[in-house]
């Protein structure tokens, strides 16, 4: 026998889209309990947020490029709850980030138009909501982008490259600093600018390459606990603009964006769950009652009146593909949408491409419940009808479909409540 | 070969690896030492080049605490720190197992030593001169944490005890520091029991084995584990469930024994593994069935909860911290420092006693910040290395209910 855990809400996948529902069920007075395998997305992300970046052609103001593209997309996620839902989504997540656990550290933006923040190669990435760490990547003054070559993610001179073949006047240095082995790598150089008296000789050195009206564009590892005090406090010796460029993975800024959600969680009451892999689900009817999750030695029930879906799709293993050329939601046996018809092509020879396969997810309505279900809502990459590495969605789905469950939630549980 | 056989399916998992790196920012050890490069590339990537029955020699491997927060974290399901076990397991047995890392595996060994003569014994241990010698001749760091035996043992304790004669039968699995050092913690895990009306049953038993198999002493180990399986089962066979409050032992008899040592078809291993629970994670499901006692008075007092690696290994959460919720008057601050450092045994070593500090120093901080004057947390070896490392007082969350129970 299973031992039984009842919670109201049982959220599946701790990336951005699970992590978002499950804090703000959990604010709303739910007890909540989050199960995932592992640690999510955030970890590999650039904590940016991408609401539309192309449509297909670049997008500058995602508030006015979204009603069209939701009319040219109807399968589309943001087409299932619309584009009024998106910016609420984005103000709660900056609410969060900003009441975190990371004093001072905020983001700014929001819908009105896109920041084009330089990547890692140098290319422009469309992003609605940012870090203020990385907004200063978003004008063309001339910039100067730092390398630490003990940094072998980031090559300055790559970045800069770039730039300047798009027009932007760009130059790179490099720095050498003295961290051992261990931090010779974005998270520990992080956690090394967290140290006041490290950047604080780090910024003295700079100082002497900088030109006059440069932008300074460093690889995104100003502070990991205290972000907001490493990047002002170099901004203010250097006194000029300062911004991250995103890294590799380990992505920091994608860790400070786990550790806010986490936090706002834990803040509400809520539970997080990691290593518990959801199994199946016990049901009666179109209801389900409770999901069985791996744990050590002997299974465990996670009973609840609400589920939440936020597992990912083919990357993560939550959607797979059979043999047969069926796809499969691999934990609630969820109906699935969006397959290319039989003799349609299913994928295209463009690795990046619009990839027909990816337009499967599970089928739902506009308030993401589950179709043939009562109470399972989806979240993030499990949703069918997207292209995000093409639109540049993909944080932006994640978190106004979380956010937009949650919504769902609190409705169904009033209209409970009131019948 | 054994190792060849049981090593399929762990080996199997590394094809699930893309090389995200999220193990990498878990790892305590890698993080504040080079010495272990880290389990993603002690894992899955160097275990690719690893040929079954050829020689290895990468010492690296052994820097691995083998706290299993890589394999807790990972997202794509590799199995990467009974990877690195296995690999630990192959280098021992190639460059062999030092006196020291024999001697401190067996605790049972040294408590049936220490136990009789325990106040001459702790003297030693607490003396300068002995501590000295001991690192020079076995190795063991002179400041690393060792317990005090407390002279008389829970199982002594245990066959005086009179428990109620009704109430729902259950097996205590009581493991070797509640034994030999902490036996009062135990009789405090069967009063909170008893008042929530079990019958607590305590078999025979003996070590389980963990502190053989994470110094790659596989064989003693199975012998350990499964002469543990045996002495636990025949209780458990009518659906009676095990207690533990040792996290780390309860976790090995849950899912390492069986998925590191390869002992998945042992039958009373399996329905010990189970059936077994830690003390938390049942007195929760209690409360969540509305069965467990709530008469807890007041405990006026600031605790800073640390959950050790081996608990989150039971991937449960962290069931203490809704239990401790219940207690009027505590303030519980949650710590989310990784790992104290010590690892069982790991942290004794001369050679590994200055990473296991390192390691523990963002608790350690934590816990000063956070203005509590406890520290409460479910593995003693971790509570032994938290009053090490913040001369505070460090309990098992169960204590705390007891004190809150008054009984």
């Amino acid at each position: 026998m299973s031992p039984t855990l009842h919670y109201d809400a049982v959220v599946l996948g701790a990336g951005v889209a699970g992590l978002t529902a499950a804090a703000r069920l959990a604010e709303g007075g739910a007890r909540v309990c989050v199960l995932a395998k592992g640690v999510g997305s955030t970890h590999l992300a650039p904590g940016t947020i991408g609401v539309l970046g192309y449509d297909p052609e670049r997008v500058e103001k995602p508030a006015d490029a979204l009603p069209g593209f939701i009319a040219a997309h109807p399968d589309h996620p943001y087409a299932l709850f619309g584009a009024d839902a998106v910016a609420p989504a984005l103000e709660w997540f900056a609410d969060r980030v900003e009441a975190g656990p990371q004093p001072g550290y905020r983001y700014t933006g929001g819908l009105e138009r896109n920041h084009f923040l330089p990547t890692a190669v140098g290319a422009l990435r469309p992003s609605a909501l940012v870090p203020e760490t990385m907004a200063a990547g978003d004008t063309n003054a001339p910039v100067c982008v730092v390398g630490l070559p003990v940094l072998r993610d980031f090559y300055a001179s790559l970045c800069a490259g770039n730039l300047r073949r798009g027009g932007i006047e760009a130059r790179a240095v490099e720095i050498e600093v003295e961290v051992g082995r261990v931090e010779a790598n974005a998270l520990g150089l992080a956690r090394r600018f967290d140290d006041p008296a490290f950047r604080a000789a780090f910024a003295g050195r700079l100082a002497l390459l900088l030109r006059p009206g440069e932008r300074v564009a460093m690889p995104a590892i100003l502070g990991l606990r205290d972000p907001h005090g490493a990047w002002s406090d170099i901004q203010r010796r250097l006194g000029g603009p300062v911004f991250e460029v995103p890294t590799l993975p380990p992505s920091v800024p994608g860790i400070r964006v786990y550790n806010a959600l986490v936090a706002a969680l834990r803040a509400a009451g809520g539970r997080l769950i990691v290593g518990a892999e959801a199994l199946g689900v016990e049901r009666e009817g179109e209801r389900v009652t409770a999901v069985r999750a791996h744990t050590s030695g002997h299974d465990t029930l996670f009973s609840a009146r609400w589920v939440v879906l936020a597992t990912g799709g083919f990357a993560s293993g939550a959607i797979t593909l059979g043999s047969d050329w069926q796809p499969h939601e691999t934990i609630v046996g969820l109906a699935l949408r969006g397959m290319p018809a039989p003799g349609e092509p299913r994928f295209a020879g463009d690795y990046f491409g619009p990839q027909p396969m990816s337009n499967v997810g599970v089928a739902v309505d506009s308030g993401l419940l589950a179709e043939g279900t009562e109470n399972v809502f989806v979240a993030g990459a499990a949703l069918p009808g997207a292209v995000p590495w093409r639109e540049g969605s993909g944080e932006g789905i994640a978190l106004a479909s979380g956010h937009c469950v949650a919504q769902s939630v609190r409705e169904r549980e009033g209209a409970a409540a009131a019948a | 070969m054994i190792e060849d056989l049981l090593h399929e399916p762990l080996r199997n998992s590394l094809d699930h690896c893309v090389k995200c790196t999220i193990c990498e920012t878990v790892c305590p050890v890698s993080n504040v030492t080079p010495l272990f490069p880290g389990p993603k590339y002690a894992g899955p990537q160097a275990e690719r080049y690893r040929e079954q029955g050829e020689p290895v020699d990468e010492w690296s491997v052994d820097y691995c605490s083998g706290c299993g927060l890589c394999t807790m974290h990972c997202p794509q399901g590799v199995k990467i720190a009974e990877l690195n076990a296995h690999a630990r397991y192959a280098v021992k047995q190639r460059g062999g197992v030092p006196l020291r890392d024999r001697l401190i595996a067996r605790p049972t060994v040294l408590g049936r030593l220490g136990t009789p003569v325990a106040p001459l014994a702790n003297a030693a241990l607490r003396a300068r001169a002995t501590r000295v010698l001991t690192e020079r001749l076995l190795g063991i760091h002179r400041d690393a944490p060792l317990p005090a035996f407390a002279g008389r043992t829970f199982q002594g304790w245990a066959r005086k005890h009179e428990g109620p004669a009704t109430g729902t039968k259950i097996v205590y699995f009581h493991n070797c520091g509640t034994e030999y050092y902490e036996p009062d913690v135990g009789e405090k895990v069967v009063a909170v029991l008893e008042h929530n009306g079990y019958r607590v049953e305590v078999p025979k038993q003996d070590c389980c084995g963990l502190p053989l198999q994470s110094n790659g002493l596989f064989e003693d180990a199975r012998k350990y584990v499964l002469r543990l399986a045996r002495a636990l089962a025949p209780h458990a066979r009518d659906g009676t469930l095990i207690v533990g409050n040792a996290t780390s032992c309860t976790v090995m008899l849950k899912r390492e024994a069986r998925e590191i040592l390869g002992l998945e078809d042992d039958p009373d291993l399996a329905l010990v593994s189970r059936q077994t629970y830690d003390v938390c994670e049942l007195l929760l499901e209690l409360h969540d069935r509305g069965e467990l006692k709530t008469d807890f008075q007041p405990v006026e007092e600031v605790v800073a909860y640390h959950a050790p690696c081996q608990q989150q290994g039971h991937w449960i959460g962290k069931p203490a911290l809704d239990l401790l919720a219940l207690i009027p008057g505590l303030v519980v601050h949650e710590l989310d420092a990784r790992c104290c450092g010590i690892a069982g045994t790991y942290g004794l070593k001369r050679e590994k006693y200055q990473i296991a500090m390192d390691v523990g120093a963002d608790l350690f901080n934590q816990v000063a910040a956070s203005g509590a004057g406890l520290v409460a947390c479910d593995s003693e070896t971790c509570r032994w290395m938290i009053e090490h490392g913040t001369h505070r007082r460090s309990v098992h969350p169960v204590e705390l209910l007891h004190q809150a129970y008054r009984l």
